[in-house]
């Protein structure tokens, strides 16, 4: 505003001035967070999917009280001749499934438990699974990465060889075989706790090359920086340097990663639970209902719908709001 | 490279840039061959481990998980005696690569197997060589990743270059939305929708895998479903990166060199965009089928397909070793000789890599 022709004093003394002649133009400063959110709210799919998100949060934390309003209780069988029809291979009675007032979303085959009801259930396991595993990777790589950035040389070199040796993996085919021979109890925890454990465990465990491979390359050009030089020059340690200077640098590309990682969690753990080393029946879980459906796909084809649904709908939302956040937090985007 | 002005440059310096002279380019192989081997190794030894130490932490008697479920305590010790799991891993280790190259017996007092060079293994669950049950496999997931990789390479590419190239129409917006839908899409829910309308509603294509020999008309009705569901999700992805790619090259200063210079756009695009948008295309390209060779596991198991994927659930099911080792060392050796390729294939495609 100012021209360069004033000096100092002056500029300030006209800086003044306009101050007190306008004070309602004063300009507020905005943190990067607050534009990113502004960003965020003007992109509508982003806060479609965002949206979906929440809802989805409040059905797992109340699916109680949901599917006592609205359900029967996840477990329990309806084998009897309203609900399943024994002579036909145990095939839903009614149309589309056996949707009806008493069960939304119809019943499953042979057993007859109601879909409505285990389809809201799953929702815990794919998002506490998802998420968790996704902190896990992201705390993993966070520290691996910033070292391996910072630091440099033999420290860099072991952990960048780690994480390409880890990308090389099957990653799969690994998790089912460690799912697979870990005991059902462990930890102090028993039946589907432990599963739930090993899934965030083994998942974060496999994702966090990934993260670690971005942190690190940000380090790399951040340690570089001028300020970093500053606090150098000040006397700060390298912890402080580390987790005061480097880390709130990182935070956009961490979060923009944790966000993309939930809907990627959320297909393997789907993945997992359709090939049977998901949590442990009778809880329920959506692959684990989409591995029924397709072995019961000739007598009872609407049983598949809900489950695949619920995946589809819950990644896509993620997905959505994952590129909606990149987008947000990106400076060079001007949308 | 205008030294080649008005004709390509000769095929030795297309293959290798003239800064890396065949000495070099030697080193480099040399250098990525040791790596392969080493990362291989490391492989193994970690699924030697997730079977040796877990059990051990855990307290299960490894040998227990190599035999049936009618097991006895005789023939328990017959399999400790067989694969040698008293001994220290660094023992049974060398045991395992030895046999790799060389071959050995499985020996406990007079009952003896012979398992002959590659020998991965024996599995004891079923008494059977694992190396022909993996070369018996092989041309299912082949077939099936092959198929649909020249799928998904050619609609996804080509999807992706026309949004690119039409940003912001109706044609790019409704693709990407499409694309978007088709990443989040499990295979396994894909799959089954399409079993139930193509295979069981309307009876159009086959559920069954027939094998080509057998009768090739059978074998691809029976692959179509497969082929197509698995390259939809990758033509996805693809297109969704070629777009991203395309746009950025686009906006490259050589490509407005290229259109000063008054080349027509379709050479523009076709030859000289083209080329560094398939970089990463190509890259994913390679990562992608090597983990397809060792199993579309969640494809094979929908739709039944007798693979090497559906073996190694199988596998794990039935906590079969050295199946599951087998599958996996196949599936790594795989990935990283992709990646090898690839590499290689970067300063074919794209004239501003140099190997290092």
């Amino acid at each position: 505003m100012t021209a360069p022709l004033h000096d100092t004093s002056a500029a300030e003394t006209a800086a003044a001035d306009v101050a007190a002649d306008a004070p309602a133009k004063e300009i507020a400063g905005r943190s990067p967070a607050q534009i990113a959110w502004v960003r965020l709210k003007r992109d509508k799919l982003a806060l479609a999917g965002g949206s979906f998100v929440l809802l989805l949060i409040i059905v797992a934390i109340f699916a109680p009280l949901i599917v006592s309003w609205f359900g029967h209780p996840p477990n329990e069988f309806h084998d009897g001749p309203e609900t399943v029809d024994a002579l036909l291979g145990g095939q839903p009675v009614g149309d589309w499934g056996g949707m009806s007032k008493d069960f939304l979303f119809g019943v499953e085959p042979v057993n007859g438990r109601d879909t409505f009801s285990r389809v809201v259930y799953g929702t815990r396991i794919s998002l506490i699974v998802a998420f968790l595993s996704a902190l896990f990777a992201v705390l993993l790589g966070t520290v691996f990465g910033i070292i391996a950035g910072y630091f440099g040389g033999v420290i860099d070199t072991i952990i960048s060889r780690t994480m390409d040796l880890l990308l090389a993996f099957p990653q799969l085919l690994f998790i089912l075989a460690l799912v697979s021979v870990v005991p059902s109890e462990l930890w102090g925890l028993s039946g589907s706790g432990v599963r739930m454990g090993v899934l965030i465990v083994v998942i974060g465990f496999f994702g966090w090359p990934y993260v670690g491979r971005i942190v690190r390359g940000q380090t790399l050009s951040l340690r570089e920086r001028e300020y970093v030089e500053a606090a150098q020059s000040l006397g700060a340690g390298r912890r402080y340097i580390l987790f005061r200077e480097l880390l709130p640098n990182l935070v956009a590309p961490i979060t923009v990663y944790m966000t993309l990682m939930i809907p990627a969690n959320i297909l393997t753990e789907a993945a997992l639970s359709f090939l049977g080393a998901g949590v442990k029946p009778p809880t329920a879980s959506w692959g684990q209902m989409l591995s029924t459906a397709v072995r019961t796909y000739e007598i009872a084809p609407m049983f598949m719908i809900f489950p695949g649904l619920a995946i589809f709908v819950t990644v896509l939302a993620f997905n959505l709001l994952g590129d909606g956040v990149r987008d947000a937090l990106d400076p060079k985007r001007n949308r | 490279m205008a030294a080649f002005r008005g004709g390509e440059p000769p095929d030795e310096l297309r293959w290798f840039p003239a800064a890396a002279g065949p000495k070099a380019v030697l080193v480099y192989l040399i250098r990525r061959l040791f790596a392969v081997v080493l990362t291989l190794m490391v492989v193994i030894l970690v699924t030697f481990g997730i079977f040796f130490i877990i059990p051990k932490w855990t307290g299960v008697d490894p040998a227990t998980m190599y035999v049936g479920k009618q097991s006895d305590a005789q023939a328990i010790e017959a399999i400790r005696q067989k694969l040698g799991l008293d001994d220290p891993i660094v023992v049974q280790f060398w045991e395992f690569l030895r046999g790799l190259f060389m071959g050995r017996d499985y020996t406990s007092g007079t009952d003896s197997v012979h398992c002959d060079a590659p020998c991965f293994g024996y599995s004891f669950k079923n008494e059977q060589l694992i190396w022909p049950v993996l070369t018996d496999r092989l041309p299912v997931t082949l077939g099936l990743a092959g198929g649909a990789a020249l799928l998904w390479v050619l609609g996804g590419v080509a999807t992706g270059i026309v949004s690119a190239l039409k940003r912001g129409s109706i044609w790019d917006r409704s693709a990407m939305t499409v694309a978007l839908a088709g990443v989040s899409l499990p295979i396994y829910f894909t799959g089954v929708v399409s079993l139930a309308i193509f295979s069981y509603q309307l009876d159009w294509v086959s559920n069954e895998y027939t094998e080509f020999g057998t009768d090739p008309v059978k074998w691809f009705s029976g692959m179509i479903l497969p082929w197509v569901t698995l390259a939809f999700l990758y033509a996805a992805m693809y297109a969704r990166l070629t777009r991203a790619t395309m746009l950025e090259v686009l906006g490259e200063d050589y490509i407005r060199t290229a259109r000063a210079k008054g080349l027509r756009e379709p050479v523009v695009i076709g030859k000289h965009a083209m080329r560094s948008t398939m970089t990463p295309v190509l890259t994913i390209l390679g990562m992608d089928l090597g983990a397809l060779v060792g199993g579309a596991i969640l494809t094979e198991t929908t739709f039944s397909l007798p693979g090497l994927g559906q073996s190694a659930v199988r596998a794990i099911n039935e906590r079969d070793l050295p199946l599951i080792l087998g599958v996996t060392l196949i599936t790594a050796g795989a990935v990283v000789i992709a990646n090898l390729i690839v590499d290689l294939l970067y300063a074919v495609i794209d004239p501003r890599v140099r190997l290092s």
